[in-house]
Order: C-alpha cells, then sequence, then structure tokens
C-alpha cells in the first residue's frame, strides 16, 4: 500500500497533460494537484504510532525479483520524518504555486509534471531499502531538479545553471552507485537493512574505505557540501516554488538522509567522524561568510542553505563518535549532536521554506530581489514583513523560535565533541567550537540583512517596477503557515521530539533502541551555561559587525576572483567541450564507409580476438543434419544475389538482389521450420524495399570509383576478417556447450504462459521486459529519423 | 509525392485489405500460431506505406488524420503501463497472466493479459515504420 503511495505522483505526472489540456482554459490546475500531497501526508501519519514504538515497517513489491531488485518501502523513523517533510513541504509550495505561477503566461503542465516527478522520486529515495532502488529513485530526483532550474529555458542562465547542478550531482550520483555497489559486493545483499546487521565484520573488509569515500561523494554533491556547493546559488534560476521545495527543503537534505541512513554502517570510524565532521564545518563557514556579500535576495538564502546543510552535516559527522562507544553514559553526550541534526533538519525546512516563500513574494509584488533596490517596505507588506522577521530570526538563533533551541543544541554537540579523548580530538577538537560560533556571527549578520535591508530603510518607488503591497491572501497562507510552526516548536518542542525526532534518532544510532531515545527533555532556559554565552556573544558581535557592514564588507573585493570553484569548474568545462569536440572532428568524417570500417574492424579485433585469446576455436560436425538438397540450393542463390550486389553496374539491380537475398533468407527460415522468423524477415525486407526505393529519389548518379589500391586492399581486409571471424564464430557455437541447454524451460509456454506459440509467448512475456525496451528503442529510433530530416538544420552546423 | 499510376491504384485498393486482414489475423494468433505484435504491426505499417506510395501522402493524411509519432509514443506508453500494472496485483513487473472465458458468439476464448503488451508493441512498430518512411519520403 505504501509503495503506491510512493508511486502516486508518477501517476499524477502522466495525468497532467491531459488535465491541462482539458481545464487551463478555467481553471489553475495546481488544485487538482494539491490534494495528493496533503493525502500522502496524511496516510503517512498513520505510521507515526507504529514508529513512536520502536517499530518499522515493510512492504515489498517485487519488481524484478530475479536479480534481487525489490522496490522494499521501509518506514522507520527517518524515512517518516522525510516523507512527512516532503509532503508536507510539498503541499504548502504546490498552493503557493497556484498564486506565483501565472495560469496565462506559464506552461503549467510542464511544471507540475517536473514537480510531481520529484516528489515521487524523493518520497522513493526516503522509502528505499534496496540501494539499487534508491540510486534509481536519486538519480530521478537530479534529473527532474535539472527540468525545473532549466523551467525558464529560454534564459541562458537557466540553462547554464541547469548543466551545471547536473553535472555536478550526476557525477556524485554515478559515484555514490558505485559505493553502494562495493558495499553490496562487501554484504552480499542490497538491502540497507541487512547491512546493517552485518556492520562488525564490515569494517575490517579492503573494500570499506573505497565504498565509504564514494558514497560521501554523492552525498556531498547532492547536499551541496563545499566544494561542490557551487551549483546551488545557481541553482536559484529556478522558479521561487522550486527554490524552496527542492533547493532548501527536500532534495539538498537527500545527501543528509543519506549519511543519517548509513551512520549506523560506518559511524565509529575515524576517517568517517573527521570526514563528515570538517567538510560539514568547512561548509558551514564557507556558506556564511558568502551569505554576507550576496546583494541578491536569493543568492543570499542560497549560500545560507548551503551553510546550514553544512551545519546538519558536521553534526552527523560529530555525533557518529557515539556509535563507538555504544549506548552509555559516554557516549550520551556525543549522541546529543545526532539529535541536533535531526531537529535542526526540521527547524530549516520551516524557517528556510518561510523565507523562500517571502523573497518570492517581495519579488513578485515589487519585481526585484536585489537588496540595493529594496528597503522600507516594512509598512507596505506589513504581513510579509512579520514572517521574514520569525524566518530570519529564527535562522539567526534568537528565542522565542526553534531556531534558538537547535542552535543551542548545536552549540552542546560542538562543545561536547571538542572534549572528546578519541580520533585525535584531543589536539584538534577546538576548531569545532570555534568555527561554529565564528560562522554563526556571521549567520546572524546576514539574518539582520535580510530583514532590514528589505524592509527597513529608504523606501524607494522608483527604483521598483511595479508598486509594493501585499500579495494575495493564498500566497500568503503557506509562508503564514510555516511561520507558525517556527514559533510553536518553540513552546512545544517535546511534542515534536515525542513523536517524529526521537524515532527518528533511533534509526540513525540504533544502540538507543531499547531506551527509546535519548530520554532527555529540549528546554529553551538550561541555566547560564557555555552554549547561552556564546549565544549572548554571537548577538553582540553580530550587532556590531552588522553596524559595522560598510567598513568591512571592501574586504570581499580583495578575494581573487580568479581563484574561485567557479572559474575552475567553467574552465574545466570548456576545457572538456573544446578537447571532445577536437577528438570528434577527428573521426566523424562524414562518409558511412569509414564509420562502417571503424564498426567491423572494432569487431574482429573483439570478438576474432577473444576467440583466438581464449582458444574458442573448436570444430565439431558429429551432431549435425544431413544437408539436404533445398538448403543447398537456397544457399547458392543467396551466394549468387550477394555477387551481383556487389558486382552490379546498375543500382536497380543492386536492390534488387539485396531483396532477393532477404526473399532468400526468409526461404531457408520456412525450410528450418521458423514461420514466426520467416514471416517477420518477408515483411521487413518488403518494408525495406519500399525504403531503398524511396531514398533512391536523393543519392547522386551512379557511377564507379576509381579509388586507390591501398583504400581496396584495407577494405577487402576488412570484409574478409569479418566473414572469417563469423564462420568460425558460427562454427565453434555449434561445437561448443559451456551450460545445460535451456530450450525445456520455453518449451513449457503453454503450461507456463498459456501460449501455444513459443516464440510469442518469449517474446511477451519471458523476456518482456528485452520486448519493452526494444519498442521504446524503436520509438527512439523513429523520433530521430524524423528530428534529423524534419528540423531544418540548415545555417547550423557549418563554420 | 503525387503519384498518378491507375493501375497500381486498382491493385493497391485490393491488396490494401488483403494486407491489413491479414496483419490483424497475424496480431490475434500470435499466442498460438505464428505472428504477433511485431508482425502484425510491421504488415499495417507495410500496408500504410502501399497506400501512401500509391494516393500521395495528403489524400492518405486526409483519410488517416493520425500523427504517427503519437501512436508510437502510445504504443510504448501501453507497453510500460501494463508491465506497471502488474503492481497492482502484487506481482513482479512485467508479470503476464491468462484465463478462459466464456464470451457471446465466440464461445469458450482465451483472453491474455500478453495481449495487451502485444497491442503496445504493435502500435509502437507501426508508429516508428511510418513515421521513419514518411520523413524520408517527404524530404525534398
Amino acid at each position: 500500500m505504501i509503495n503506491l503511495m510512493i508511486l502516486l505522483p508518477f501517476f499524477f505526472a502522466v495525468l497532467i497533460p491531459f488535465l491541462h489540456r482539458l481545464f487551463n482554459n478555467k481553471l489553475h490546475i495546481g488544485w487538482f494537484i494539491l490534494f495528493m500531497p496533503a493525502a500522502i501526508f496524511t496516510f503517512l501519519l498513520q505510521y507515526i504510532p507504529i514508529t513512536q514504538a520502536g517499530d518499522t515497517w515493510t512492504s515489498e513489491m517485487k519488481w524484478l525479483p530475479s536479480f534481487g531488485f525489490n522496490f522494499t518501502a521501509y518506514v522507520d523513523g527517518l524515512s517518516l520524518l522525510f516523507g512527512l517533510l516532503i509532503t508536507g513541504v510539498g503541499t504548502l509550495v504546490i498552493l503557493y504555486s497556484i498564486f506565483y505561477m501565472s495560469r496565462q503566461r506559464e506552461e503549467l503542465h510542464n511544471f507540475y509534471v517536473y514537480l510531481m516527478l520529484f516528489m515521487g522520486a524523493m518520497l522513493g529515495v526516503v522509502f528505499s531499502d534496496n540501494v539499487v532502488v534508491l540510486y534509481v529513485f536519486w538519480e530521478l530526483t537530479s534529473i527532474s531538479s535539472f527540468l525545473l532550474i532549466a523551467y525558464w529555458y529560454q534564459r541562458r542562465k537557466s540553462r547554464d545553471g541547469a548543466q551545471k547542478s547536473m553535472l555536478i550531482t550526476i557525477f556524485g550520483g554515478l559515484s555514490m552507485l558505485a559505493g553502494l555497489l562495493l558495499l553490496s559486493v562487501i554484504t552480499d545483499t542490497y538491502s540497507i537493512r541487512e547491512m546493517i546487521t552485518q556492520v562488525d565484520s564490515l569494517q575490517e573488509h579492503i573494500l570499506f574505505l573505497p565504498a565509504m569515500i564514494l558514497i560521501l561523494l554523492g552525498a556531498f554533491t547532492k547536499s551541496a557540501q563545499f566544494p561542490f556547493s557551487l551549483w546551488l546559488p545557481d541553482a536559484m534560476e529556478a522558479p521561487t516554488p522550486i527554490s524552496a521545495y527542492l533547493h532548501s527543503a527536500t532534495m539538498v537534505k537527500a545527501g543528509i538522509y543519506l549519511v543519517a541512513r548509513l551512520t549506523p554502517v560506518f559511524g565509529g570510524d575515524a576517517v568517517w567522524f573527521w570526514t563528515v565532521s570538517l567538510v560539514g564545518i568547512v561548509t558551514l563557514l564557507y556558506g556564511s561568510w558568502n551569505a554576507v556579500r550576496q546583494k541578491d535576495l536569493k543568492a543570499l538564502l542560497a549560500y545560507s542553505t548551503i551553510s546550514q546543510l553544512g551545519l546538519i552535516m558536521s553534526l552527523l559527522g560529530l555525533g557518529s563518535a557515539a556509535i563507538y562507544f555504544g549506548y552509555g553514559d559516554e557516549s550520551k553526550v556525543y549522541a546529543i549532536a545526532i539529535m541536533a541534526a535531526v531537529f535542526h533538519l526540521v527547524n530549516h525546512s520551516t524557517f528556510k521554506g518561510s523565507l523562500f516563500m517571502v523573497v518570492g513574494i517581495i519579488d513578485h509584488e515589487t519585481g526585484t530581489r536585489n537588496l540595493q533596490r529594496l528597503g522600507g517596505l516594512m509598512s507596505l507588506m506589513p504581513i510579509s514583513f512579520t514572517i521574514t522577521m520569525i524566518g530570519s530570526f529564527s535562522m539567526a538563533g534568537l528565542p522565542p523560535f526553534n531556531g534558538f533551541l537547535s542552535k543551542e543544541m548545536f552549540f552542546t554537540g560542538v562543545v561536547n565533541a571538542s572534549g572528546m579523548n578519541i580520533f585525535e580530538m584531543e589536539t584538534l577538537g577546538m576548531i569545532f567550537p570555534v568555527v561554529a560560533w565564528a560562522a554563526s556571527v556571521l549567520t546572524f549578520v546576514y539574518c539582520m540583512i535580510l530583514v532590514f535591508k528589505t524592509f527597513a530603510g529608504e523606501h524607494k518607488p522608483e527604483m521598483l517596477s511595479k508598486p509594493a503591497h501585499e500579495p494575495p491572501i493564498g500566497m500568503l497562507i503557506p509562508p503564514a503557515l510555516l511561520a507558525m510552526l517556527v514559533v510553536l516548536i518553540f513552546f512545544f518542542p517535546n511534542i515534536l521530539a515525542k513523536y517524529i525526532l526521537d524515532p527518528a534518532f533511533i534509526s540513525i544510532l540504533p544502540d538507543y533502541a531499547a531506551q527509546g531515545g535519548l530520554g532527555k527533555e529540549i528546554s529553551a532556559w538550561h541555566g547560564f551555561n557555555t552554549e547561552l554565552l556564546m549565544t549572548i556573544g554571537v548577538v553582540l558581535f553580530g550587532l556590531i559587525l552588522y553596524k559595522l557592514l560598510p567598513k568591512w564588507t571592501k574586504i570581499f573585493n580583495w578575494y581573487p576572483q580568479s581563484m574561485t570553484f567557479n572559474n575552475i569548474y567553467i574552465s574545466s568545462v570548456e576545457l572538456l567541450e573544446t578537447v571532445s569536440d577536437d577528438l570528434t572532428k577527428k573521426y566523424m568524417t562524414g562518409y558511412t564507409r569509414d564509420y562502417l570500417a571503424y564498426i567491423f574492424a572494432f569487431f574482429i579485433f573483439i570478438v576474432g580476438g577473444s576467440l583466438w585469446l581464449f582458444d574458442g576455436f573448436t570444430f565439431d560436425m558429429s551432431n549435425n543434419s544431413p544437408v539436404s538438397i533445398y538448403e543447398a540450393v537456397m544457399v547458392i542463390g543467396m551466394i549468387i544475389a550477394a555477387l551481383i550486389a556487389l558486382f552490379s553496374q546498375h543500382r536497380l539491380t543492386s536492390i534488387i538482389a539485396v531483396g532477393a537475398l532477404g526473399y532468400l533468407v526468409s526461404i531457408l527460415f520456412v525450410i528450418f521450420q521458423a514461420p514466426d522468423l520467416a514471416l517477420t524477415q518477408l515483411v521487413v525486407e518488403t518494408v525495406t524495399v519500399a525504403l531503398f526505393l524511396l531514398c533512391f529519389y536523393h543519392l547522386p548518379e551512379f557511377r564507379k570509383e576509381v579509388s586507390k589500391v591501398r583504400f581496396k586492399f584495407t577494405n577487402m581486409l576488412i570484409s574478409a576478417g569479418v566473414g572469417l571471424t563469423v564462420t568460425l564464430l558460427a562454427l565453434s557455437a555449434n561445437g561448443t556447450r559451456l551450460f545445460e541447454t535451456i530450450s525445456g524451460y520455453f518449451e513449457n509456454s503453454y503450461a507456463l504462459a498459456g501460449a501455444k506459440n513459443i516464440v510469442n509467448a518469449t517474446l511477451v512475456d519471458f523476456r518482456g521486459l528485452d520486448t519493452m525496451i526494444e519498442v521504446a528503442v524503436l520509438c527512439i529510433a523513429g523520433l530521430a529519423v524524423f528530428t534529423l530530416i524534419k528540423v531544418n538544420v540548415t545555417g547550423r552546423g557549418k563554420k | 509525392m503525387k503519384p498518378n499510376d491507375i493501375l497500381l491504384a486498382a491493385v493497391t485498393k485490393i491488396a490494401v485489405l488483403i494486407i491489413l486482414t491479414f496483419s490483424i489475423d497475424l496480431f490475434f494468433s500470435g499466442h498460438h500460431n505464428p505472428g504477433g505484435g511485431f508482425i502484425g504491426g510491421l504488415g499495417i505499417a507495410s500496408s500504410l506505406v502501399l497506400m501512401y506510395l500509391t494516393f500521395g501522402t495528403e489524400a492518405v493524411n486526409k483519410l488517416i488524420p493520425v500523427d504517427f509519432k503519437t501512436v508510437a509514443a502510445i504504443g510504448v506508453l501501453i507497453a510500460v503501463l501494463t508491465g506497471a500494472g502488474s503492481f497492482l496485483f502484487d506481482a513482479p513487473f512485467l508479470s503476464q497472466t491468462y484465463g478462459y472465458f466464456e464470451l457471446p458468439i465466440l464461445g469458450k476464448t482465451e483472453l491474455a493479459t500478453a495481449l495487451i503488451f502485444d497491442t503496445g508493441v504493435a502500435l509502437a512498430v507501426i508508429g516508428s515504420a511510418v513515421t521513419i518512411i514518411l520523413s524520408i519520403s517527404e524530404d525534398r
């Protein structure tokens, strides 16, 4: 049942084009889609009692059982938390998009199809237990993100941003696939749950470290960790609902999900600990440092997202040390970092989601997101101002908002971690509290910029393309709801903790399952301790830095522009393009005969080579049936037809000879009692001749080409080689039996598939997957021919 | 193209009928006898090509106002959806089943889900083949 719920968005994706055609003139199709994530959200709520009791739920749907690939939905605290986030924020985003995306001007069906693809894929990622299925959904989120960033594909910047995100996240995805496959090689299973049960024997394995690094590459690219973070700011070219949904609340958290999900497998290892924590903390500092200098509101939010993701990542890294100690008082102080990570994950989705939506509102209603043009909107857009204030103050870590609680927990986590006595933390541990504190000061500064540069100060109506005013109420509801959550979570954090956070915590640290969680109440006030002093310091220093902003921001100008990772990316993409262009020009001559020569030479090399290398040639005629007179006549006829086709002086004669050859082959099939093959061959031959006749018109006049001897000699060598290889191969295939024959299985076609025709039963049933893919290939080939011929390419491709 | 060959036209009118009948028979008999979606589809495609050759693109397009690219796409979609349909019955992807039913006129008949899949195959073959040949023939 839950599997079908996950697939529901995909069904909707198929329906949307039809809905759009029918209803777009009357109604925004977002209304049709709105209830769907809401329904999944409600459906998922019923699992809360299960996970809260510490249980899990699995439901298996067989997909390709013979390969061990099954779509197993696995519900535990962690996946449920993500599932609720995806569908909950998804509902709000769709409601918001109904007012943001114009029905008249935008291609809504594209937008919602991509969005549904994404939602389904993301649900698939978090609920899959099978690593291969997880990977498929993972890449699908990258692809739908690519499509959504390039939604306004007329803009060059959108296309570039989409390409950048695609290149980086797919690169990470592929390396993650390699890592996951290595893991499944070590553990001999595709199931994450079963991998976790084998964790004791895992860490000694030689492939453990490569698998870990490869998987982390996937997680870091997806979650925009430094230095892979450079795709996220460019992803802001997407429509704002998408930025709010994919690029802050859900998709970029997939990497965090993966790290959390695999913490029971890798946690307790020093390399994992250091890589995840260090990359996270560097990203935190890098993101908040860059956010301060941004002039575009969305870019500011993008960098702040990078920094917050780094924060969660570093907490997961630091907390993984708890696994080293198992369950106990000693590990409890470190486990608090994991709790902080889970808590901040939820909080970040609420406040960042609302902030993105408000920025979208500002952009929508004033026509700009540039901080230099905005200002003084407080009286004009009071509701938006309130929501922004709640969101930013929460992000800055101020009470009474939920960000304060998780920020305090974050400080507790890093302070506790700095006191560790393993993994050489005695000497290096102080890095974490210091960097965390510095980054928090910067976070405070950009939060203040976000609120006061936009809403306070002088209003400059002449700089805005539209007079500023509040948006329609439907656009305000989603961010207002999120802002309400921000406040509610502050006052009642333990309700959230009990039902959602603790079960997720247990999924990351299974050692705590028996105790039902960390067993610690979240409270806003816990005395004058280090954390509170750190927060007070953040506020004081932050205020000073914000006041002195014009004085010290000049140092950003000193930063060498050519040394940024973005420039390295751009130049490497350019290099890749020129090199592959040169390489392609070298062998793509435009002559079919050259391509045929490549293909056949390669064929001789690979097939003939391996035949020779493995000494595969055998010659065994003992089981052959005698050659009948019909067969001999047919073969002689075929040889004659082939020779005529080769040496004839007229093109028409050649075509007829080739047709004759084909018909003779089909008669040979009849003699060998293969009516299906014979029929197919006949029809194919007929259609091919028709095709030849059509092409006739386009061909230049037939003339004997005078070519060099060397050229002819090479061709002769290749054709003789192919002939020899195929003959040897056929003879060897006849004389060798490596396996038991499998034809017995197919002979049961009537019992197995209710069909007396073995060939057809094989095509549609036994090997149905092959047929399905072949049909898809055929369709794509047809479309390719159509595109090549119909799309006018004059004026292009000629340099 | 706008050919004008009376002999060809006269033959085609009858031949197309025969080819179509034969192809449809091939398509349905595929379960137990030689035939099936691929051959049936190819046969129908060849009859269509014959009509295009004889009467010209415009005349046939007026008679059959179908975009064959869409036909191909619908075929692939049917094939994939029958595969995914197995999930509804908690069976592996692309599971096929069959049963015997008492139908009016036909009597006891075997109906197989493979036939739906085969329909997808046939449509994809028709669509792709006609698209390719039409694209090449219309290129002037």
